[in-house]
């Protein structure tokens, strides 16, 4: 019996151990669990002839067969091109794919090119992963700003192609409710909109007015949200000195945006926190919600039930300009590469309008520049998709371009999932602001000491322009 | 393996058996075990002493800036906790500043955490405040969203371990019987352990919506419409009990068939003989089929508690906290500040707090149940 009690009182005491380790080990050993995911490599060139040199890449892709077969016909014309490099890609499922190229910097086993979220971009310069990329003169020109990463001055990731956001909702349905059609030029007001959203509750015909898509938790809230509180005259970090959020995401601008951000979930004209995604998938293209907030990849699918009935509106200007969110995967070179000229060299030869096109009409992206726009499917003059080209070359507000965006970005997203669920507004941005402050003081302020290196989101090229 | 069989030959030359055998035994016993030793040393121990380590740092996960170590900074910054005593504002006449309902107002408690002339209280939040006459307690906490997860975790463990462990009994009781079909109930109790969590989690948020959800319209329905749907996890009192549920149903099957398995070890002969002395059915139960299953509701109470402690991919999958971190745990936060946040450091403390925790219960269980036979 003796032994029996020793036997149990160890097991527990293990068990306990290993229960504990479990969850350190989902912290620490996080990212090498990236590094296992279901990699399918794939020797583009056969005759890999030892005179050639090869580049590695890595892809966020895996799983999406259209978007694969570009990039694979790219990467075979750029090998049958020259005779130096040959460019091999392995493709991760995009879930992983950070976590993989985190753990990769850690071991040192980084390819040579690598694509990159655009707001997650400047953490991984900061953090040595990338280097920058030294295009040749005027490669750039064409390029829509928003598709081009810059930290501290220098040019690290280039982006095929950009995504944007835009109102959906029906030209049948304003008109039945005597509802301004806004343009480019003259968007919805605050008023104006907050009317409109009231009017179409009012109605009854609908569940919500308005689905912002709460479903999508994670990278769409900053992404999708964040705009939001720019166009207030907030923003998640004070982007003129990037040390601190005090001020800008708790100033009197972001408690206003907050508060009308509340009220819309009170008044029940937006679907809230809880919503599944099936309810975003359907509920604008059913009928159950007037208007839908979403991105130029849900064009396809409201085209097909509404037709010439859809509208893709500009985005409200709440005080500081109609803003939208930019930045989207972009390429650029690792800071471990050895041949660092051959992986600037592919990249610029993936930068051709041709190809622009060929990722554009494939995967309905938004191309990067206004000739490849002008040759593509949806984008082109006349297309249906044309005027989200516009909304991005006239909106695009990038993601605060700092290595303290990671965290803020959580922060944010919190802050935004409390105040919809009833959180006290002044309260909620105030332990936002303070933990954003709190983790770029802890970080030695991510590269940047406090003077000022830019115009604060209120003096910024669409604040002025408006 | 060459070698051992050395050693065995040797063995037999030699002839002086006992001690050598022994030897022998010992080094086979080694070799069998060391392959899993060396992963667990790998991926257990190791990091655990890691994690043990970066507690006491300012380890990141991405950055250029060296490592430095804190000392207890972490815990400081995890645990801090304290009480501000606030008074009514008042006018220069004396009177106090009422507002608009009539009640007294109170300066802001982040007015104070932030003022650098109280530098004791920098860096506190609010977590919650009680009014005692005309005196406001505040209670400040370092990190406010840790405090609240660690009370939803006790909660969760308070009320799941009780409930989970019971059920399985009652449903091994149920299905302990030599009838036809019995096999059927058991395997349909057992299905949800076999399903995915996360699959599960997933189905549940689908049956909890507010709008549409499975429950809200079997509720009204059977009510005739008199039921009025709730927001099940958008709401700070349902959202956790809703998870309950869900998480008791997904993994009493498992607790059931090891009932079932401590039930079925009791000798058939102690009921005979308890029919003999004239025991009803109660009696039988108290005095043969629970004593029988003490070491059985060991394992059960000690295993439930720790699962119930690391609770995180039902919330991670489900709430990710909200509503108003009401479903946040310990190891929901662990993940999201060391993983998520990249502050390696600041989850290993969590991580070791959390050991402590659960070490701390496993043992305090161990005592209270421990067998009192001198």
């Amino acid at each position: 019996m003796k032994k029996n009690k020793v036997f149990c009182s160890l097991l527990a005491v293990l068990i306990a151990l290993s229960l504990v380790l479990t969850a350190c080990g989902s912290s620490d050993a996080g990212p090498s669990e990236g590094q296992v995911p279901a990699v399918v490599e794939e020797v583009v060139e056969e005759e890999t002839s030892s005179t050639r040199t090869t580049l590695s890449m890595w892809y966020h892709g895996a799983g999406n067969e259209v978007e694969r077969n570009i990039l694979l016909s790219i990467i075979d014309d750029y090998n049958n091109s020259q005779d130096k490099y040959v460019v091999e890609v392995q493709d991760f499922p995009q879930i992983s794919y950070n976590a993989s190229v985190v753990a990769a910097a850690l071991a040192g086993n980084l390819p040579d090119i690598i694509d990159v979220d655009g707001p997650v971009m400047p953490n991984w310069a900061w953090g040595g992963y990338l280097s920058p990329l030294k295009l040749s003169d005027g490669a750039l020109d064409e390029f829509l700003p928003s598709t081009i990463g810059m930290w501290e001055g220098e040019v690290y990731s280039v982006g095929l192609w950009e995504a944007a956001c835009a109102l959906y909702a029906r030209k049948s349905v304003l008109d039945q409710y005597d509802i301004r059609i806004p343009t480019l030029e003259q968007p919805w007001d605050l008023e104006e909109f907050d009317a409109a959203l009231e009017t179409l509750q009012a109605s009854g015909e609908f569940d919500y007015a308005l689905d912002l898509g709460m479903a999508w938790t994670g990278e769409w809230y900053p992404y999708g949200f964040s705009p939001f509180l720019q166009s207030f005259g907030g923003d998640i970090v004070d982007r003129s000195t990037y040390t601190t959020a005090e001020g800008a995401l708790n100033g009197p601008e972001a408690i206003a945006f907050g508060e009308w951000w509340q009220s819309l979930f009170v008044r029940g004209l937006v679907p809230g926190t809880t919503q599944d995604s099936a309810d975003r998938d359907t509920g604008f293209i059913e009928g159950r919600n007037a208007m839908m907030w979403n991105g130029n990849w849900a064009g396809a699918t409201a085209l097909e039930p509404y037709g010439d009935d859809l509208l893709i509106l500009p985005a409200p200007d709440f005080g500081n300009g109609s803003r939208i969110g930019a930045g989207s995967w972009q390429f650029g070179v690792s800071a471990d590469s050895q041949h660092k000229e051959g992986a600037t060299e592919f990249i610029e030869f993936m930068m051709q309008d041709k190809y622009l096109v060929a990722f554009s009409n494939g995967i309905n992206n938004i191309p990067s520049t206004p000739s490849a726009a002008a040759a593509s499917k949806l984008y082109s003059s006349g297309a249906p998709f044309e005027i989200f080209f516009e909304y991005s070359a006239a909106q695009a507000t990038l993601r605060p371009p700092t290595a303290a965006y990671l965290t803020a970005a959580l922060v944010f997203e919190k802050a935004l999932a409390d105040i919809a669920n009833g959180a006290d507004v002044v309260d909620a941005l105030d332990a936002a602001a303070d933990e954003i402050t709190a983790d770029i003081a802890a970080n030695g302020g991510y590269g940047f000491d406090g003077s000022v290196v830019g115009p604060s989101i209120q003096e910024d090229e669409i604040a002025i322009g408006k | 393996m060459a070698q051992i069989t050395k050693v065995e030959t040797q063995n037999q030359i030699r002839s002086s058996k006992w001690p050598i055998e022994r030897n022998t035994e010992a080094i086979t016993a080694w070799l069998m075990a060391s392959p899993a030793m060396i992963l667990m040393i790998l991926f257990l121990i190791i990091p655990f002493f890691l994690a043990f380590y970066f507690s006491f740092t300012n380890q990141r996960l991405i950055s250029p800036n060296p490592t430095e170590f804190l000392g207890l900074q972490n815990y400081k910054q995890l645990l801090t906790i304290k009480i501000l005593r606030l008074d009514p504002i008042m006018t220069e006449s004396g009177e106090p500043v009422l507002d608009e309902e009539g009640d007294f107002t109170y300066i802001r408690e982040r007015d104070i955490t932030r003022d650098p002339d109280n530098p004791q209280y920098a860096g506190l939040q609010r977590w919650d405040s009680w009014d005692i006459g005309k005196t406001r307690f505040s209670l400040l906490a370092s990190d406010v969203v840790f405090m609240k997860s660690l009370i939803n975790t006790l909660y969760f463990a308070i009320v799941i371990v009780p409930g989970q462990a019971g059920l399985g009994l009652i449903l091994a009781l149920l299905i302990n019987r030599r009838v036809k079909g019995v096999n059927v109930f058991r395997t349909i109790y057992f299905i949800p352990v076999v399903v995915s969590i996360v699959v599960v989690s997933i189905l549940f948020r689908f049956i909890y919506d507010g709008d549409n959800g499975l429950l809200n319209s079997a509720l009204v329905f059977i009510t005739g419409g008199a039921f009025t749907p709730i927001d099940w996890l958008a709401n700070t009192t349902t959202a956790m009990p809703a998870i309950m549920l869900m998480s008791a149903w997904q993994a009493v099957g498992i607790h059931m068939i090891i009932w079932l398995a401590g039930l079925q070890n009791i000798p058939f002969t102690l009921y005979e003989a308890a029919d003999i002395d004239g025991a009803n059915a109660f009696q039988k139960f108290m005095y043969v089929t629970w004593p029988g299953l003490h070491n059985t509701a060991v394992f059960i109470l000690v295993t439930i508690t720790i699962a119930a402690l690391g609770l995180f991919t039902q919330i991670h999958v489900m709430t990710r906290g909200g509503p108003l971190d009401s479903t946040s745990t310990v190891i929901f936060q662990a993940v999201r500040k060391g993983f998520d946040m990249q502050n390696i450091a600041y989850g290993s403390t969590i991580s070791v707090v959390f050991f402590i925790l659960v070490l701390s219960v496993a043992i305090i269980q161990r005592y209270l149940t421990r067998e009192k036979s001198s």
